[in-house]
């Protein structure tokens, strides 16, 4: 057999980011060597982004089954019952490359991906989130990325109309050369009206909706594969370019669709576009697929047959049509102003067949394409253990309220009010409590119902970098508790899992370490994995981003009159602190910015507690007892209370008794913990409850006073604690910049 | 009252304006397509809602009033009749001329989406009248483009005739007078940028915007 076809050479089978190995099973299953074209859509089936090969082996360990779980992952996105008749659809996604070589269009296309894949299956978006990670505040192009890709986010989705409701943003060096811009979206559907990528049958046409393809994003899905380096900006024709318009349209158009019974399968095109939609569609259903290249809507002349399989152009889908409905599609999309075509239809060959200008320029069987994408057991080894860091190990500072203001005020704890005004928070009226209102977590009430969904992102990289394991575990188990403090039961999480190159042994090593922690996490709190992404090579120069597998949370609230809030602490109430404290410095903000320090252990995360300590606060929310509820998380005791005195407007006197040192008790990073407060009467009824229920709890303090104090001293008048809250955003982002790379 | 809520492609608050008004009425609006050249038999009240029709290309507001159904809505409003257009539809109410002046972008560039302070600056309107004079509400805004502009003439005649209907208090835009809302001469069309089909509902955004539908209903 011929090694290489005509014009083909092994300079242009690497540069397709193909190994060796990797070349020689494409010329075992297709039985010769491949076209250029054929060679393209092996590139982007089996490149990481799209074939998962260093990731899969692991991914599996993750529990995806639960008594709510309609959909894993799998298909477009996970779906979970939510009752009444009522499904939640939703998944997160990385935009990370794309997003660092061109900010605005990376976080804008972000978004709109996200979006698709959640109305693919049937669902209207209802919510969209965020979890965004950036360099050092003062790396030279810091200030540049953030300003474009939050002005990316709300210029997308503030255009299309579903609200962005909350997210969370973290400032790291590890980052500086490889931010994460990681989208979340949320839809709501009938359970019984859910589509599917599956489904389609021989015989059946194949519709293309959307927008026309460009020669934008070729090969995007192979960029977002590799490590960067210095001259990464020549990718930037790489990046995509969104028309949040034509989304609008798409949505309300494919939704018009989905009603009238017509779909056998729909997918959306998304990375590697036409090929990995079509691909996935007749691998799904066990079935061969044959496109006319030349009916394809077409923006630019002259588009060769690979340009238009490898685009990713944004803004379209690809329907398998029940026979003889083309029509009902055509009249729709004509009404809504988009393109429309029938560009071919699906076979029984199991093969994918494509023809130009009247000739065969692609003939592949489709099952090597996804089901034999190479799966690689990446050698690891696990990172060394680090020592555990408690407060006694730790200088006692002087002025506890001073070193609060800095830690208030420092990047990752500061307001970020600046990012989330310049989102529509607000649209389609049903925003409970979003970003600008006090709750863990965002809260969307379900149209026309007095439930809600409660919704979270979280992360804690400095755990995930100190210790993988414990680090993923931190993660699932603060997501539950966010969605806890909010009153909600959670149900189940989508991940989007971000690191460096999984060629490299220790990087391997955080994966695998994350992956066990979270599956754990996952299985004890029944809290299943149902979507998700992953998004290795996140590295520049073989400097690699702190491990960082972000996890999107969504818990059900059944009455939103039921729920929790910080914001309502009132004079003279009690302050308790449920779960246990023993001081935990390791890898803590305060290590951080007091110490200049990021050594330590992680927290250790006891799954039992925070079982039990959650399950005992979501009754106390529900019982109506309390009057302001705050998970414990970056920062600890000190920063939870500091969140409830501003969004309250009320002062807090704390106090200090016990074993563990005060400055310990005060920003140690413990796990399993939920500062709560209530009336003085209420308060014994909860302290006698947590006393039955074996739930360790004590009073910490009490609202009132117009300060933050601990045992009487140590004061911290709320407008300065304010002012360094709300002002250090703004001030980073009006400083003049100074152009230096 | 019968209502007609307006879709444009693009539009993406014509579901909250469908609810408001059913909130406040009790009777659902017309849903009409902008390809329409009419409005339906009967309809007293318009409603042109948010949102980014033709996604706000060319310049916000410019294209939707260029639409098929702009006739039917500028010879109702000729008769009298009410219309409310909300921040993009308060951008094609002055696009198409049923009211002067012209929206700019922001004057810090960017989208701002917060509750926002206004006063009712004139409680004797038809869109106004369940308001205490002076009143001071809380209504959400959230646009790109509301940065309300008109040479000094006009801004001196506006006032004078008393179509200022409502007016921010800190000014989150840069508009011209702290104008929040307009009216046209008549009384009879008001744009205006807060939105207050996102405050009739104590569990989402307050209940700020509630009086102004109220006051549409006694008046129509």
């Amino acid at each position: 057999m011929t090694q290489y076809a005509e014009n083909i050479t092994a300079e242009i089978v690497k540069e397709h980011g193909l190994s060796t190995d990797e070349y020689q099973v494409i010329l075992d299953r297709v039985g010769r060597a491949p076209n250029i074209v054929e060679l393209g859509i092996f590139s982007v089936m089996w490149s990481e982004h799209c074939s998962y090969k260093s990731s899969r082996l692991h991914l599996g360990k993750l529990p995806t089954k639960g008594d709510k779980v309609i959909q894993g992952p799998g298909e477009n996105a996970g779906v979970i019952d939510i009752g009444d008749g009522q499904a939640a659809i939703f998944k997160m996604e990385s935009h990370n490359h794309p997003s660092y070589i061109e900010p605005y269009q990376g976080a804008a296309t972000g978004v709109g991906g996200i979006l698709r894949d959640v109305f693919t299956m049937g669902a209207r978006p209802i919510a969209l989130m965020n979890a965004l990670r950036f360099g050092a505040p003062d790396h030279a192009k810091t200030r540049q990325l953030v300003d474009g890709v939050v002005a990316g986010i709300g210029g997308y989705g503030n255009c299309v109309g579903v609200p962005t409701v909350g997210g969370e943003t973290n400032f790291h060096a590890g980052y500086n050369g490889n931010i994460l811009v990681n989208a979340m979206a949320v839809g709501l559907a009938d359970a019984d009206k859910i589509f599917y990528a599956r489904g389609a049958e021989p015989g059946q046409p194949i519709v293309y909706v959307g927008s026309k393809t460009g020669r934008d994003g070729i090969h995007g899905a192979t960029m977002a594969s590799a490590e960067f380096d210095d001259d990464s900006a020549e990718k930037r024709p790489t990046v995509q370019v969104g028309d949040p318009f034509t989304e609008k349209k798409l949505i309300e158009a494919c939704l018009e669709l989905m009603a009238t019974d017509a779909i056998a399968a729909i997918q959306d095109m998304g990375a590697a576009g036409l090929t990995s939609s079509s691909v996935e569609m007749a691998d799904k259903g066990g079935i061969g697929i044959e496109l006319n290249m030349d009916k394809v809507p077409q923006r630019e002349t002259n588009m060769s047959t690979y340009e238009m399989m490898l685009s990713e152009s944004q803004e379209r889908m690809l329907v398998i049509m029940k026979p003889g409905r083309e029509d009902v599609a055509m009249r729709i999309f004509e009404k809504w102003e988009l393109d429309v075509a029938v560009i071919g239809r699906t076979t029984d060959s199991k093969r994918m067949v494509l023809t130009h200008k009247g000739e065969t320029v692609c003939d592949i069987p489709i099952a090597p394409l996804a089901d034999d994408a190479p799966k690689y057991d990446r050698p690891w080894h696990a990172p060394e253990v680090r020592a555990q860091i408690t407060a006694r190990d730790v200088a006692k500072p002087g002025h506890m309220g001073e070193i609060l203001l800095k830690l208030m005020g420092s990047p990752d704890m500061a307001s970020k009010a600046w990012i989330w005004s310049q989102y529509d928070r607000h649209v389609m009226a049903d925003t409970v409590a979003s970003s600008q209102d006090p709750s863990d977590a965002a809260i969307v009430r379900i149209h026309g119902t007095d439930k809600a969904l409660a919704i979270t992102t979280d992360c804690t990289p400095r755990y995930c970098q100190a210790d993988p394991y414990e680090g993923g575990k931190q993660a699932v188990a603060e997501a539950w508790r966010n969605l806890t403090a909010a009153g909600a039961d959670p149900i189940a999480i989508t991940d989007c899992l971000n690191f460096g190159n999984p060629e490299r042994r220790e990087i391997m090593g955080q994966f695998v370490g994350c992956i066990a922690g979270m599956a754990e996490a996952c299985t004890k709190l029944d809290f299943p994995v149902v979507s998700g992404n992953v998004s290795l090579y996140n590295e520049t120069n073989g400097a690699a981003i702190p491990p960082t597998p972000a996890i999107g949370g969504v818990g059900l609230i059944p009455d939103i009159d039921k729920r929790g809030q910080f914001g309502g602490l009132k004079d003279g109430d009690i302050l308790l602190l449920v779960g246990e404290t023993i001081g935990a410095m390791g890898a803590s903000i305060y290590l951080k910015e007091i110490e200049g320090r990021e050594d330590g252990g992680s927290p250790h995360v006891d799954l039992a507690a925070e079982k039990a300590n959650g399950d005992f606060v979501r009754g106390q929310i529900r019982s109506g007892r309390l009057t302001a509820c705050h998970d414990l998380s970056d920062g600890g005791l000190a920063c939870a209370a500091a969140d409830m005195a501003l969004a309250s407007k009320i002062g807090i006197k704390l106090a200090h008794e016990g074993d563990v040192p005060m400055h310990g008790f005060l920003f140690g990073e413990d796990q399993a913990r939920y500062l709560i407060a209530a009336k003085t009467e209420d308060a014994i009824a909860i302290l006698q409850d947590a006393k039955a229920d074996d739930i360790p709890i004590q009073v910490v303090g009490l609202g009132g006073g117009s300060a933050i104090t601990v045992n009487g001293a140590h004061n911290l008048e709320l407008s300065r604690l304010r002012n360094a809250w709300e002002g250090w955003l703004p001030g980073l982002m009006s400083k003049l910049v100074v152009a230096a790379e | 009252m019968k209502s007609a809520v307006i879709v444009f492609p693009g539009s993406n608050c014509d579901r909250d304006a469908h609810d408001a008004i059913k909130r406040v009425t009790g009777q659902a609006p017309a849903m009409v397509w902008h390809q329409e050249t009419a409005l339906p038999e009967g309809t007293q009240f318009v409603m042109l809602p948010g949102g980014f029709s033709y996604g706000d290309y060319l310049r916000c507001g410019a294209m939707a009033s260029h639409s098929a159904i702009m006739p039917a809505i500028i010879a109702h409003a000729a008769t009298g009749a009410p219309i409310l257009g909300v921040c993009n539809g308060f951008q094609v109410l002055t696009e198409c001329g049923l009211l002067p002046g012209a929206l700019m972008r922001n004057a810090q560039l960017k989208f701002i989406c917060e509750d926002t302070a206004i006063t009712v600056t004139n409680s004797n309107t038809r869109f106004t009248s369940r308001y205490a004079a002076n009143a001071k509400l809380t209504i959400p805004i959230a646009h790109h483009d509301g940065n309300y502009f008109a040479d000094t003439e006009t801004l001196i005649r506006i006032e004078n005739e008393g179509q200022v209907a409502f007016r921010y208090g800190a000014n989150p835009n840069g508009s011209a007078n702290d104008i929040a809302g307009l009216m046209n001469e008549q009384g009879n069309v008001l744009g205006m940028m807060p939105h207050p089909e996102r405050a009739v509902d104590a569990k989402h955004g307050g209940t700020d915007g509630l009086a102004l539908f109220e006051s549409l209903l006694g008046s129509a």
